[in-house]
C-alpha cells in the first residue's frame, strides 16, 4: 500500500502544478491582450491628436465594423467546424440587389415591408448556405472548393437580377434607420447609438450565447475537435456542418440588408473581397483554422482591431495603398503571436 | 570486418512507452542471406522492435552491430544507408506515381537539374529483370494488385542496395500462387546474400520459407532455433507460455435464468475487414470475449453492432426490442455503448475539457431551456471522476494533459453517463498501465453486477480468458469458435486464431 500512497502524493503535486500552470497560462492569454490594447488605444489616440477617443469617432469606428463584424460571427462557425466559407463577400451583394427588389415589389411599406425583407434575406442566406453544406456533408467535397463555387455563381446571380446597375431601394422607413438612424441621440450630449450596431450587438450576443452556451454550440466545437468522435457519441454531424453554413449564409444577407439600407440601394459589386476581410477578422479573433476552438467575442475583438486600424489610418491620413500594407502586415503579426504564445503554452 | 560477424547484430534492445515495457532487453541476430522469422502475439514486440531498426523509433538503449560495426539508426535514412529496407503491411507507395516513379523516389537519377527518366527506367528495369519480374512500368501504384504492389516494393528496397529486407506480414493478403512467386523470389535474392526478417502469423508457411525463428513475447526474445528444431506446436507454446496471471477479478455467476440483452443474428458489414453472418447472444451480467488477430474483424463486428459502421445485413435485438442501426446516434438511443480502440482518434475531444467530454454523448439531459446547465454538468462529471478515480485537477482540465489511464477513464465516464445496457469494450485496457487496467476490470465487474451485457475485445490473450465467461475467436471476420470459460486455453484459442491445425 506504501507505494499507492506515494502515487498518490505526487499525483497530488502534479495536480498543483497543473492548477497553478492553467492559472499562468490564463494570465498570459488574457493579461497580454489587456494590456497590449490598452497601451495600443493610448498611442493610437495620441497619434490621431486625441481625436480617436472622441464620442463621435467610436460610434463611427462602431458602425464601420457591423458588416464585418456580423459576417465574421457567422463565419466562425464555420471555421471551428475546420471549413472555410467564401461565399459571404457575393452573397452580401446578391441579398443586396435581391432584397432591394423584393422590398420594391411588396404592396406595402413601413414596418411590415422591413420584416418581409429581412425574411426573405435569411432564406437566401440559409439557402445558399444549405448548397454550401449538401456536397461537403455527402461527398466530402473540400468546403473551399464547394464555397469558392458558390461565390462565383451568387456573384453572378448578383448581376443577373440587378442587369449590372444599383436597384433603387424605394421604400425608406424603418430601412433608413437602420442605414443610418441612432438610438437616444443627443443623451448626455453623445451621439447615441446608430442602429445598425444596436443589430451587430444582438446579433453577436445571440451568436455568443448559441456558440457558448447551448447544445448546438457544444456539438459545432467538438464536430471540428474530432469529426469522428463526435459521430460515435451520437452527434449527427452532418446536420451540425449544415447549420454552421446555414448561419454563415444568414449573417452575410444580414449584411447585406445592412449596406442595403445604409446607401438605400443595392449594387452588384458591393462586397468584394469581403469574405477574406471576415476570415481575418476570425482569424486575429483566435480561432483556429484547424477547427475545434474559437469564440464570438474573440472574432468582435478581430473585427474592432481591423476597424480601428483602418480608422486610425484615416484619422492620420494614411494612403489607401499603405492602408492595405500595414493592414496585411497586422494580420500576419497577430497570428504570428499568436503562434508564439501557443509554443510558449506548450513548452510550459 | 571479422569473417564470423552476423549482417545484423541488436543486443540488449530496450523500448518504454508510457505505462508499458514494449522491448525488455531483446537481443536478435540475422546472418547474411537468412530468413530469419520473427513471431509473437499481438503486442509481443515484433513490430516496435522492426520500427527500432529501420530508425523509425529510437531505442531506449542497446546496441545494433551491422558487419560486426556499432553503429547508430537515428532515422529511416541511416537505416537505408546501412543497406536496411523495410516493407510495412501497409505499402508506402505513392498511388499515383507510376511504378518506375516509386521505385526510384528519393533516389532518382538525375542529369544536371532535371530527371533522368531513362536512367531511371533502366535502372528499374535491370532490377526487375535479373529477378525475371514483369510489372507493367508505367501503371500508377493504384491500380496496382496487391502482390504487384509487394514487388514494387521489393524493387525499391533493391535499387537501394538493400541487403537486409524485413516484411511485415509479407503473405496476409496474397494468393496462393503469388505466395508461391513471393517465396521463390525469396529464395532467389537469398542466392544473392539478401537477408530477410520475416514477420508472419501464418505459422505453417515459416517451414517453407524460414532458416531460423525467434519467438517473442511480452517484448522478451523468449527462444531462437533452426526451423528444423521448432515445430509448429512449440511455436505456439513459446508465443502464449504466459501463465493466466490473477489479476483479474473474480466475475459474478450468470444466473440459469439470466435473460438476453444483447442478440446479434447474421450481421455482415463492408468496412474494413468484412464482417460475414456474425450471431451471438450476450446475457445479462454476462462478458462475452471476442478473440483473434489484430485484422481479423473483431473491431469492425462490434463497430457494426454500435452503428459506427453501418450493417449491411442481419438484425440487433437489445432487451428483445429490434434496433435498426443506422447511426451511432440510433444505437446510444437503444442503450448500446461502443468504448473505441483508439480513444485518441475515436473516444476523445482532445482539446475540450474533461466535463465537455463526459457529457458529450448525453447532452441533452443536461439542457434547461435553451442553454446547457454547467453546474449540472459539473456535477455530474465530479461525480464520475470520484467513481473512477480519474486523476485530474479539475473538471475543467483539457484531456489532451491526462495519462492515458485517465484518458480511458473519461472515456468510460462519458458512456456511464447514459443509461446503456450494452457496452462494447474494444482493446479497454491497451497501452494503460497496471493499476488502471486493475480498476478498468473491476468498473467491468460492477457494471455486470448492474445487469449490463458486455462484449470485449482483446488482444491480451490472458485479459480476454480472464475477463470473459465465454469466448467467441474471430478469424477472416467470421466467428470460427466458441468456448465456454472453464474450456478456453491459450493454445486451442490461438490455434483457432491463426486458423492452425496444430494444437
Amino acid at each position: 500500500m506504501k507505494p499507492d500512497v506515494d502515487v498518490k502524493a505526487v499525483m497530488d503535486a502534479r495536480a498543483g502544478d497543473v492548477a497553478a500552470k492553467k492559472r499562468r497560462n490564463a494570465a498570459v492569454r488574457t493579461g497580454g491582450i489587456a494590456i497590449g490594447f490598452v497601451v495600443l488605444v493610448l498611442a493610437v489616440n495620441a497619434l490621431a491628436h486625441g481625436y480617436f477617443l472622441e464620442p463621435a469617432n467610436i460610434t463611427n469606428v462602431l458602425r464601420q465594423i457591423t458588416v464585418n463584424a456580423i459576417m465574421a460571427a457567422g463565419q466562425t462557425f464555420v471555421i471551428i467546424t475546420a471549413g472555410i466559407d467564401l461565399s459571404v463577400g457575393s452573397l452580401v451583394a446578391l441579398s443586396g440587389v435581391a432584397l432591394a427588389q423584393v422590398s420594391n415589389a411588396l404592396p406595402f411599406g413601413g414596418p411590415a415591408n422591413f420584416v418581409v425583407t429581412l425574411l426573405a434575406g435569411v432564406a437566401i442566406g440559409c439557402a445558399a448556405g444549405w448548397i454550401n453544406a449538401w456536397p461537403v456533408v455527402r461527398l466530402n467535397l473540400p468546403p473551399f472548393i464547394t464555397t469558392l463555387a458558390m461565390m462565383q455563381v451568387a456573384r453572378g446571380l448578383a448581376f443577373t437580377i440587378a442587369h449590372g446597375q444599383p436597384i433603387v431601394l424605394h421604400s425608406s422607413v424603418p430601412f433608413d434607420w437602420l442605414g443610418s438612424g441612432y438610438l437616444l441621440p443627443g443623451l448626455f450630449g453623445l451621439p447615441g447609438i446608430p442602429y445598425a450596431v444596436l443589430v451587430m450587438g444582438v446579433v453577436a450576443i445571440a451568436l455568443a450565447l448559441l456558440l457558448g452556451r447551448t447544445a448546438f454550440g457544444r456539438y459545432v466545437l467538438a464536430v471540428g475537435g474530432n469529426e469522428e468522435a463526435a459521430r460515435l457519441a451520437g452527434i449527427d454531424t452532418g446536420r451540425v456542418k449544415t447549420l454552421v453554413y446555414m448561419i454563415s449564409g444568414s449573417c452575410a444577407a444580414l449584411a447585406g440588408l445592412l449596406l442595403l439600407a445604409r446607401f438605400g440601394s443595392g449594387a452588384p459589386q458591393n462586397g468584394n473581397g469581403y469574405e477574406l476581410q471576415a476570415i481575418a477578422a476570425v482569424v486575429v479573433g483566435g480561432t483556429s483554422l484547424m477547427g475545434g476552438r474559437g469564440t464570438i467575442v474573440g472574432t468582435f475583438l478581430g473585427a474592432l482591431l481591423i476597424g480601428v486600424l483602418y480608422n486610425v489610418m484615416n484619422l492620420t491620413h494614411v494612403d489607401p495603398y499603405t492602408q492595405l500594407i500595414v493592414l496585411g502586415a497586422v494580420i500576419l503579426l497577430a497570428l504570428v503571436l499568436d503562434a508564439l504564445r501557443k509554443r510558449y503554452l506548450a513548452e510550459r | 570486418m571479422t569473417p564470423s560477424a552476423p549482417l545484423l547484430q541488436m543486443r540488449d534492445i530496450v523500448k518504454t512507452f508510457p505505462g508499458v515495457r514494449a522491448l525488455d532487453g531483446v537481443t536478435f541476430d540475422v546472418d547474411c542471406g537468412e530468413v530469419h522469422a520473427l513471431v509473437g502475439e499481438n503486442g509481443a514486440g515484433k513490430s516496435t522492435l522492426m520500427k527500432i531498426l529501420s530508425g523509425a523509433q529510437p531505442a531506449d538503449s542497446g546496441e545494433i552491430d551491422v558487419d560486426g560495426k556499432r553503429v547508430l539508426i537515428d532515422g529511416p535514412r541511416a537505416a537505408e544507408q546501412l543497406g536496411i529496407g523495410m516493407i510495412y503491411q501497409e505499402f508506402n507507395l505513392v498511388p499515383d506515381l507510376g511504378v518506375i516513379e516509386n521505385i526510384v523516389l528519393g533516389v532518382e537519377p538525375r542529369r544536371g537539374a532535371f530527371l533522368d527518366r531513362g536512367a531511371a527506367a533502366s535502372e528499374a528495369a535491370k532490377v526487375l529483370g535479373e529477378l525475371g519480374i514483369a510489372l507493367p512500368l508505367d501503371r500508377p501504384a493504384r491500380r496496382l494488385s496487391v502482390a504487384e504492389q509487394q514487388l514494387t516494393e521489393i524493387a525499391k528496397c533493391l535499387v537501394r542496395k538493400a541487403r537486409l529486407i524485413v516484411m511485415d506480414e509479407p503473405t496476409a493478403a496474397l494468393t496462393e500462387r503469388e505466395i508461391d512467386a513471393l517465396f521463390a523470389l525469396i529464395a532467389t535474392l537469398k542466392a544473392q546474400n539478401v537477408a530477410f526478417v520475416y514477420i508472419s502469423h501464418r505459422l505453417e508457411e515459416l517451414p517453407r520459407i524460414a532458416d531460423r525463428v525467434t519467438v517473442l513475447r511480452d517484448g522478451k526474445a523468449i527462444d531462437t532455433r533452426p526451423i528444423a528444431q521448432m515445430p509448429q506446436a512449440d511455436v505456439i507454446r513459446l508465443m502464449v507460455g504466459r501463465e493466466l496471471e490473477n489479476h483479474f477479478p473474480d466475475l459474478p455467476e450468470v444466473g440459469a435464468d439470466a435473460p438476453v440483452v444483447l442478440d446479434v443474428r447474421g450481421i455482415s458489414a463492408a468496412s474494413g475487414v468484412r464482417v460475414s453472418d456474425v450471431s451471438f447472444q450476450v446475457h445479462a451480467g454476462e462478458i462475452v470475449g471476442l478473440a483473434g488477430l489484430v485484422g481479423a474483424g473483431r473491431t469492425e463486428i462490434v463497430r457494426a453492432i454500435a452503428g459506427a459502421d453501418v450493417p449491411t445485413e442481419g438484425e440487433i435485438r437489445v432487451g428483445g426490442a429490434r434496433v435498426v442501426v443506422r447511426s451511432p446516434r440510433s444505437a446510444i438511443r437503444a442503450g448500446i455503448a461502443l468504448i473505441t480502440e483508439d480513444r485518441k482518434a475515436q473516444g476523445l475531444v482532445l482539446g475540450m475539457t474533461v466535463r465537455e467530454n463526459t457529457t458529450l454523448a448525453h447532452l441533452g439531459a443536461f439542457v434547461r431551456g435553451a442553454f446547457v446547465d454547467r453546474a449540472a454538468e459539473t456535477e455530474a462529471t465530479n461525480a464520475k471522476i470520484a467513481e473512477l478515480r480519474i486523476r485530474t485537477p479539475s473538471a475543467e482540465q483539457t484531456v489532451r494533459n491526462l495519462s492515458g489511464g485517465n484518458q480511458q477513464k473519461v472515456v468510460l465516464g462519458k458512456w456511464l453517463i447514459g443509461r446503456a445496457r450494452v457496452f462494447l469494450f474494444d482493446e479497454p485496457t491497451r497501452g494503460i498501465d497496471v493499476g488502471a487496467k486493475a480498476e478498468v476490470y473491476a468498473l467491468m465487474v460492477e457494471l455486470l453486477r448492474q445487469g449490463a451485457a458486455i462484449v470485449m475485445v482483446s488482444s491480451d490473450l490472458p485479459e480476454v480468458l480472464g475477463m470473459s465467461h465465454r469466448v467467441l475467436v474471430v478469424r477472416g471476420g467470421e466467428i470460427r469458435a466458441e468456448f465456454a470459460r472453464a474450456q478456453a486455453t491459450p493454445a486451442k484459442v490461438i490455434a483457432v486464431a491463426l486458423g492452425s491445425a496444430a494444437a
